[in-house]
Protein backbone atom coordinates (compact mmCIF):
# COMPACT_ATOMS: atom_id res chain seq x y z
CA UNK A 1 0.00 0.00 0.00
CA UNK A 2 1.54 3.07 -0.62
CA UNK A 3 2.43 5.79 1.99
CA UNK A 4 -0.62 8.29 0.56
CA UNK A 5 -3.43 5.00 1.00
CA UNK A 6 -1.62 4.88 4.56
CA UNK A 7 -2.34 8.52 5.32
CA UNK A 8 -5.77 8.56 4.21
CA UNK A 9 -6.41 5.90 6.74
CA UNK A 10 -4.59 7.67 9.33
CA UNK A 11 -6.52 10.88 8.82
CA UNK A 12 -9.87 9.21 8.56
CA UNK A 13 -9.56 7.69 11.91
CA UNK A 14 -7.54 10.65 13.35
CA UNK A 15 -11.16 12.51 12.14
CA UNK A 16 -12.82 10.78 15.09
CA UNK A 17 -10.94 9.08 16.72
CA UNK A 18 -7.68 11.44 17.74
CA UNK A 19 -5.42 10.07 19.85
CA UNK A 20 -6.32 6.12 19.25
CA UNK A 21 -3.69 5.32 17.53
CA UNK A 22 -0.59 3.77 19.11
CA UNK A 23 1.03 2.64 16.35
CA UNK A 24 0.97 2.31 12.55
CA UNK A 25 3.40 0.44 10.86
CA UNK A 26 3.68 -1.72 7.51
CA UNK A 27 4.47 -5.65 8.46
CA UNK A 28 6.00 -7.26 5.74
CA UNK A 29 3.10 -5.97 2.52
CA UNK A 30 0.24 -5.78 5.40
CA UNK A 31 -0.87 -2.21 6.52
CA UNK A 32 -0.99 -2.72 10.49
CA UNK A 33 -2.45 -0.47 12.90
CA UNK A 34 -2.27 -0.67 16.91
CA UNK A 35 -5.36 1.24 18.19
CA UNK A 36 -6.05 2.09 21.76
CA UNK A 37 -8.95 -1.13 23.18
CA UNK A 38 -11.84 1.16 24.32
CA UNK A 39 -13.10 1.83 20.72
CA UNK A 40 -12.47 -0.78 18.45
CA UNK A 41 -16.16 -1.12 17.45
CA UNK A 42 -16.60 2.01 16.73
CA UNK A 43 -13.56 2.56 14.82
CA UNK A 44 -14.51 -0.65 12.79
CA UNK A 45 -18.08 0.94 12.23
CA UNK A 46 -16.10 3.89 11.42
CA UNK A 47 -14.09 2.80 8.68
CA UNK A 48 -16.96 0.64 7.13
CA UNK A 49 -19.32 3.84 6.64
CA UNK A 50 -16.55 6.63 6.06
CA UNK A 51 -16.73 6.85 2.52
CA UNK A 52 -12.62 7.50 2.21
CA UNK A 53 -12.24 4.16 3.25
CA UNK A 54 -15.12 1.60 2.99
CA UNK A 55 -13.54 -1.22 4.67
CA UNK A 56 -16.79 -3.52 4.70
CA UNK A 57 -15.86 -6.85 4.74
CA UNK A 58 -14.20 -8.89 7.62
CA UNK A 59 -11.48 -11.32 6.26
CA UNK A 60 -10.67 -12.62 9.50
CA UNK A 61 -10.06 -11.94 13.07
CA UNK A 62 -7.96 -14.16 15.81
CA UNK A 63 -6.50 -14.18 19.00
CA UNK A 64 -2.51 -14.24 19.71
CA UNK A 65 -0.98 -14.64 23.08
CA UNK A 66 1.95 -12.64 23.95
CA UNK A 67 3.10 -14.94 27.18
CA UNK A 68 6.22 -12.81 28.40
CA UNK A 69 3.78 -9.59 27.81
CA UNK A 70 0.79 -11.10 29.61
CA UNK A 71 -1.08 -9.65 27.06
CA UNK A 72 -3.82 -10.95 24.37
CA UNK A 73 -4.01 -9.18 21.28
CA UNK A 74 -6.97 -9.63 19.18
CA UNK A 75 -6.41 -9.19 15.47
CA UNK A 76 -8.96 -8.06 12.88
CA UNK A 77 -8.19 -7.85 9.10
CA UNK A 78 -10.36 -5.35 6.98
CA UNK A 79 -10.76 -5.72 3.35
CA UNK A 80 -11.79 -2.79 0.97
CA UNK A 81 -13.89 -5.04 -2.02
CA UNK A 82 -13.55 -1.89 -4.55
CA UNK A 83 -9.85 -0.49 -4.02
CA UNK A 84 -8.69 -3.86 -3.17
CA UNK A 85 -6.94 -2.18 -0.08
CA UNK A 86 -6.46 -4.39 2.87
CA UNK A 87 -6.34 -3.10 7.02
CA UNK A 88 -4.71 -5.06 9.77
CA UNK A 89 -6.20 -3.42 13.53
CA UNK A 90 -4.44 -4.79 16.75
CA UNK A 91 -5.51 -4.35 20.10
CA UNK A 92 -4.18 -5.27 23.48
CA UNK A 93 -5.83 -6.88 25.88
CA UNK A 94 -4.83 -7.93 29.25
CA UNK A 95 -4.35 -11.42 29.63
CA UNK A 96 -5.97 -12.19 32.80
CA UNK A 97 -8.91 -9.86 32.12
CA UNK A 98 -9.29 -10.14 28.30
CA UNK A 99 -12.65 -8.88 27.87
CA UNK A 100 -13.49 -6.39 24.22
CA UNK A 101 -16.75 -5.62 22.89
CA UNK A 102 -18.40 -7.85 19.88
CA UNK A 103 -17.90 -7.16 16.33
CA UNK A 104 -20.86 -8.72 15.65
CA UNK A 105 -22.57 -5.28 15.61
CA UNK A 106 -20.61 -4.55 12.72
CA UNK A 107 -20.13 -7.43 11.00
CA UNK A 108 -22.17 -10.44 11.38
CA UNK A 109 -19.46 -12.99 10.10
CA UNK A 110 -17.65 -12.14 13.18
CA UNK A 111 -19.83 -14.29 15.00
CA UNK A 112 -17.97 -17.73 14.41
CA UNK A 113 -14.87 -16.09 14.65
CA UNK A 114 -14.71 -14.80 17.82
CA UNK A 115 -16.57 -17.70 19.25
CA UNK A 116 -12.78 -19.41 18.20
CA UNK A 117 -11.07 -16.76 19.55
CA UNK A 118 -13.02 -17.36 22.81
CA UNK A 119 -12.34 -21.29 22.38
CA UNK A 120 -8.63 -20.77 21.85
CA UNK A 121 -7.84 -17.55 23.96
CA UNK A 122 -10.47 -17.07 26.38
CA UNK A 123 -11.18 -13.62 25.19
CA UNK A 124 -14.71 -12.29 26.61
CA UNK A 125 -16.69 -10.57 23.48
CA UNK A 126 -19.18 -8.41 25.49
CA UNK A 127 -22.68 -8.75 23.89
CA UNK A 128 -21.91 -11.26 21.73
CA UNK A 129 -25.07 -13.66 21.05
CA UNK A 130 -23.87 -17.02 21.49
CA UNK A 131 -20.57 -16.75 23.28
CA UNK A 132 -19.57 -20.74 23.72
CA UNK A 133 -16.82 -22.91 22.50
CA UNK A 134 -17.30 -23.83 18.92
CA UNK A 135 -14.11 -26.16 17.77
CA UNK A 136 -13.49 -27.96 21.11
CA UNK A 137 -15.56 -29.99 23.50
CA UNK A 138 -18.13 -28.18 25.90
CA UNK A 139 -16.21 -29.88 28.70
CA UNK A 140 -13.11 -28.37 28.04
CA UNK A 141 -11.99 -26.09 31.13
CA UNK A 142 -8.70 -24.60 29.20
CA UNK A 143 -8.11 -22.46 26.42
CA UNK A 144 -5.82 -24.38 24.87
CA UNK A 145 -3.81 -21.98 22.57
CA UNK A 146 -2.35 -19.91 25.59
CA UNK A 147 1.15 -20.04 25.38
CA UNK A 148 0.70 -21.45 28.89
CA UNK A 149 1.40 -25.27 28.98
CA UNK A 150 4.19 -27.80 28.80
CA UNK A 151 4.31 -29.12 24.99
CA UNK A 152 3.91 -32.56 27.04
CA UNK A 153 3.02 -33.79 30.32
CA UNK A 154 6.45 -35.46 31.19
CA UNK A 155 3.96 -38.23 33.68
CA UNK A 156 1.89 -39.56 31.18
CA UNK A 157 2.14 -43.67 30.38
CA UNK A 158 -0.33 -44.16 28.18
CA UNK A 159 2.78 -43.22 25.44
CA UNK A 160 6.27 -44.38 26.27
CA UNK A 161 9.11 -44.20 24.17
CA UNK A 162 9.44 -48.04 24.57
CA UNK A 163 6.12 -48.18 22.10
CA UNK A 164 6.22 -45.09 20.12
CA UNK A 165 10.02 -44.67 19.81
CA UNK A 166 10.05 -41.00 20.42
CA UNK B 1 -4.64 -73.19 -14.14
CA UNK B 2 -8.09 -73.68 -15.22
CA UNK B 3 -10.76 -72.80 -12.98
CA UNK B 4 -13.34 -75.77 -12.31
CA UNK B 5 -16.16 -75.86 -9.94
CA UNK B 6 -14.50 -78.45 -7.46
CA UNK B 7 -11.41 -76.19 -6.69
CA UNK B 8 -13.16 -72.85 -5.91
CA UNK B 9 -13.75 -73.24 -1.85
CA UNK B 10 -16.26 -70.87 -1.00
CA UNK B 11 -16.16 -71.46 2.39
CA UNK B 12 -14.09 -74.25 4.36
CA UNK B 13 -16.30 -77.32 6.06
CA UNK B 14 -16.53 -77.43 9.40
CA UNK B 15 -15.61 -81.20 10.91
CA UNK B 16 -18.77 -83.22 10.51
CA UNK B 17 -20.31 -86.85 9.77
CA UNK B 18 -21.51 -87.01 5.99
CA UNK B 19 -22.89 -89.62 3.51
CA UNK B 20 -25.23 -89.54 0.56
CA UNK B 21 -27.68 -86.67 0.71
CA UNK B 22 -26.32 -85.39 4.10
CA UNK B 23 -24.09 -83.73 6.40
CA UNK B 24 -24.29 -83.15 10.18
CA UNK B 25 -22.23 -80.82 11.91
CA UNK B 26 -22.93 -78.74 15.04
CA UNK B 27 -25.23 -76.04 15.16
CA UNK B 28 -22.79 -73.75 16.21
CA UNK B 29 -20.40 -74.68 13.83
CA UNK B 30 -23.17 -73.52 10.67
CA UNK B 31 -23.79 -70.52 12.59
CA UNK B 32 -20.07 -69.15 12.73
CA UNK B 33 -19.61 -70.41 9.29
CA UNK B 34 -22.75 -68.33 7.64
CA UNK B 35 -21.86 -65.14 9.80
CA UNK B 36 -18.41 -65.55 8.77
CA UNK B 37 -19.05 -65.21 4.79
CA UNK B 38 -21.48 -62.33 5.28
CA UNK B 39 -20.21 -59.57 7.68
CA UNK B 40 -22.34 -56.89 6.86
CA UNK B 41 -19.58 -53.80 7.70
CA UNK B 42 -20.41 -50.24 8.80
CA UNK B 43 -17.24 -48.04 7.61
CA UNK B 44 -16.60 -45.14 9.69
CA UNK B 45 -14.23 -43.38 7.83
CA UNK B 46 -12.87 -39.98 8.92
CA UNK B 47 -9.24 -39.87 6.63
CA UNK B 48 -7.12 -41.10 4.93
CA UNK B 49 -7.65 -44.57 6.28
CA UNK B 50 -11.08 -44.45 4.97
CA UNK B 51 -9.25 -43.69 0.82
CA UNK B 52 -7.42 -47.27 1.82
CA UNK B 53 -10.85 -48.30 2.64
CA UNK B 54 -11.86 -47.72 -0.59
CA UNK B 55 -9.23 -49.28 -2.81
CA UNK B 56 -10.25 -52.42 -0.17
CA UNK B 57 -13.70 -52.41 -1.56
CA UNK B 58 -12.63 -51.46 -5.29
CA UNK B 59 -12.13 -54.49 -8.18
CA UNK B 60 -8.34 -55.49 -7.50
CA UNK B 61 -9.07 -55.99 -3.80
CA UNK B 62 -12.07 -56.53 -3.37
CA UNK B 63 -13.39 -57.28 0.05
CA UNK B 64 -16.29 -58.95 -1.39
CA UNK B 65 -14.33 -62.05 -1.80
CA UNK B 66 -14.63 -62.02 2.15
CA UNK B 67 -18.54 -61.91 2.09
CA UNK B 68 -18.45 -58.13 2.82
CA UNK B 69 -19.54 -56.09 0.15
CA UNK B 70 -22.57 -55.20 1.66
CA UNK B 71 -21.63 -51.93 3.55
CA UNK B 72 -24.51 -51.33 5.91
CA UNK B 73 -24.89 -47.15 6.57
CA UNK B 74 -27.04 -48.05 9.19
CA UNK B 75 -25.32 -49.12 12.64
CA UNK B 76 -28.79 -51.14 13.51
CA UNK B 77 -27.94 -53.55 10.50
CA UNK B 78 -24.47 -53.90 10.45
CA UNK B 79 -22.53 -56.26 11.71
CA UNK B 80 -18.42 -54.87 12.01
CA UNK B 81 -18.03 -51.34 12.84
CA UNK B 82 -14.57 -50.05 10.79
CA UNK B 83 -13.38 -47.17 12.52
CA UNK B 84 -10.96 -45.79 10.06
CA UNK B 85 -9.46 -42.70 11.12
CA UNK B 86 -8.66 -39.74 13.18
CA UNK B 87 -11.41 -39.61 16.41
CA UNK B 88 -11.55 -36.04 17.76
CA UNK B 89 -12.31 -35.94 21.20
CA UNK B 90 -15.91 -33.76 19.82
CA UNK B 91 -16.77 -37.07 17.70
CA UNK B 92 -15.82 -39.51 20.76
CA UNK B 93 -19.84 -39.16 21.88
CA UNK B 94 -21.07 -39.78 17.64
CA UNK B 95 -18.31 -42.79 17.73
CA UNK B 96 -19.83 -44.20 20.96
CA UNK B 97 -23.50 -43.73 19.94
CA UNK B 98 -23.03 -45.50 16.77
CA UNK B 99 -21.77 -48.34 18.80
CA UNK B 100 -24.74 -48.21 21.21
CA UNK B 101 -27.11 -48.67 17.90
CA UNK B 102 -25.41 -51.55 16.44
CA UNK B 103 -26.99 -55.12 17.94
CA UNK B 104 -25.67 -57.66 19.17
CA UNK B 105 -23.29 -59.44 17.99
CA UNK B 106 -21.16 -56.64 17.32
CA UNK B 107 -17.51 -56.25 16.06
CA UNK B 108 -15.02 -53.75 16.24
CA UNK B 109 -12.23 -52.97 13.70
CA UNK B 110 -10.04 -49.69 14.82
CA UNK B 111 -8.21 -49.39 11.26
CA UNK B 112 -4.70 -47.22 11.28
CA UNK B 113 -2.78 -45.86 14.11
CA UNK B 114 -5.25 -42.48 14.84
CA UNK B 115 -8.16 -45.10 15.15
CA UNK B 116 -5.87 -47.18 17.50
CA UNK B 117 -3.90 -44.83 19.14
CA UNK B 118 -4.39 -41.26 18.19
CA UNK B 119 -1.25 -41.85 16.05
CA UNK B 120 0.81 -38.94 15.13
CA UNK B 121 -2.25 -36.57 16.85
CA UNK B 122 -0.63 -36.73 19.86
CA UNK B 123 -2.68 -33.58 21.23
CA UNK B 124 -5.77 -32.19 23.23
CA UNK B 125 -8.23 -32.22 20.87
CA UNK B 126 -7.80 -35.73 19.44
CA UNK B 127 -9.10 -39.15 21.15
CA UNK B 128 -5.63 -41.11 22.24
CA UNK B 129 -7.68 -44.34 20.90
CA UNK B 130 -11.26 -45.12 20.12
CA UNK B 131 -10.83 -48.39 22.55
CA UNK B 132 -11.25 -45.42 25.49
CA UNK B 133 -14.44 -44.98 24.41
CA UNK B 134 -15.91 -48.02 22.68
CA UNK B 135 -14.45 -51.89 23.02
CA UNK B 136 -11.97 -53.23 20.12
CA UNK B 137 -12.09 -56.52 18.73
CA UNK B 138 -9.07 -56.39 16.08
CA UNK B 139 -6.60 -53.29 15.54
CA UNK B 140 -4.77 -52.94 12.46
CA UNK B 141 -1.48 -50.90 12.53
CA UNK B 142 -0.13 -49.00 9.49
CA UNK B 143 -0.51 -44.75 8.75
CA UNK B 144 -2.64 -45.38 6.56
CA UNK B 145 -2.71 -49.52 5.90
CA UNK B 146 -2.53 -50.84 3.08
CA UNK B 147 -5.42 -52.18 1.76
CA UNK B 148 -3.77 -55.95 2.29
CA UNK B 149 -3.56 -54.75 6.19
CA UNK B 150 -7.21 -54.22 6.10
CA UNK B 151 -7.99 -57.53 4.65
CA UNK B 152 -5.67 -59.24 6.82
CA UNK B 153 -7.81 -57.60 9.90
CA UNK B 154 -11.16 -58.40 8.25
CA UNK B 155 -10.13 -61.62 8.33
CA UNK B 156 -8.97 -61.54 12.09
CA UNK B 157 -12.61 -60.42 12.64
CA UNK B 158 -13.65 -63.64 10.46
CA UNK B 159 -11.82 -65.67 12.86
CA UNK B 160 -13.32 -64.05 15.80
CA UNK B 161 -16.53 -64.64 14.22
CA UNK B 162 -16.14 -68.25 13.01
CA UNK B 163 -14.87 -69.22 16.90
CA UNK B 164 -16.58 -67.39 18.54
CA UNK B 165 -19.22 -68.90 21.58
CA UNK B 166 -22.69 -68.80 20.57
CA UNK B 167 -23.27 -67.88 24.36
CA UNK B 168 -20.67 -65.48 24.42
CA UNK B 169 -22.60 -62.14 24.46
CA UNK B 170 -24.59 -63.69 27.48
CA UNK B 171 -21.47 -64.39 29.50
CA UNK B 172 -20.83 -62.69 32.77
CA UNK B 173 -17.45 -61.54 31.60
CA UNK B 174 -18.87 -60.00 28.53
CA UNK B 175 -21.25 -57.79 30.39
CA UNK B 176 -18.31 -56.55 32.68
CA UNK B 177 -16.53 -55.92 29.92
CA UNK B 178 -19.33 -53.72 28.60
CA UNK B 179 -19.91 -52.14 31.97
CA UNK B 180 -16.40 -51.19 32.17
CA UNK B 181 -17.24 -48.73 28.95
CA UNK B 182 -20.28 -47.58 30.82
CA UNK B 183 -22.36 -49.35 28.44
CA UNK B 184 -25.64 -50.34 29.20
Amino acid sequence: MEAAAQEKIISVINEKFEGEIIEATMLTDFFTIIVKKEQIVDIISHLYHHPDTKFQFLTTLCGIHFPEQNQIVVMYQLHNMVTNQRLRLKIFLPADNAVTKTLTTVFAAANWMERETYDFYGVIFEGHPNLKRILNVDEMIIFPMRKEYPLEDQTREDKNDLMFGR
Amino acid sequence: MEATADKIIVGEKPEGIEGTGFFATRLDKVVGLARKNSIWPLPFATSCCGIEFMATMGAHYDLARFGSERLSFSPRQADLLMVMGTIAKKMGPVLRQVYEQMAEPRWVLSVGACASSGGIFDTYSVLQGIDRIIPVDVYVPGCPPRPEQIIDGVMKIQYLVETESLRRRDSAEYKAMLNKYGIE
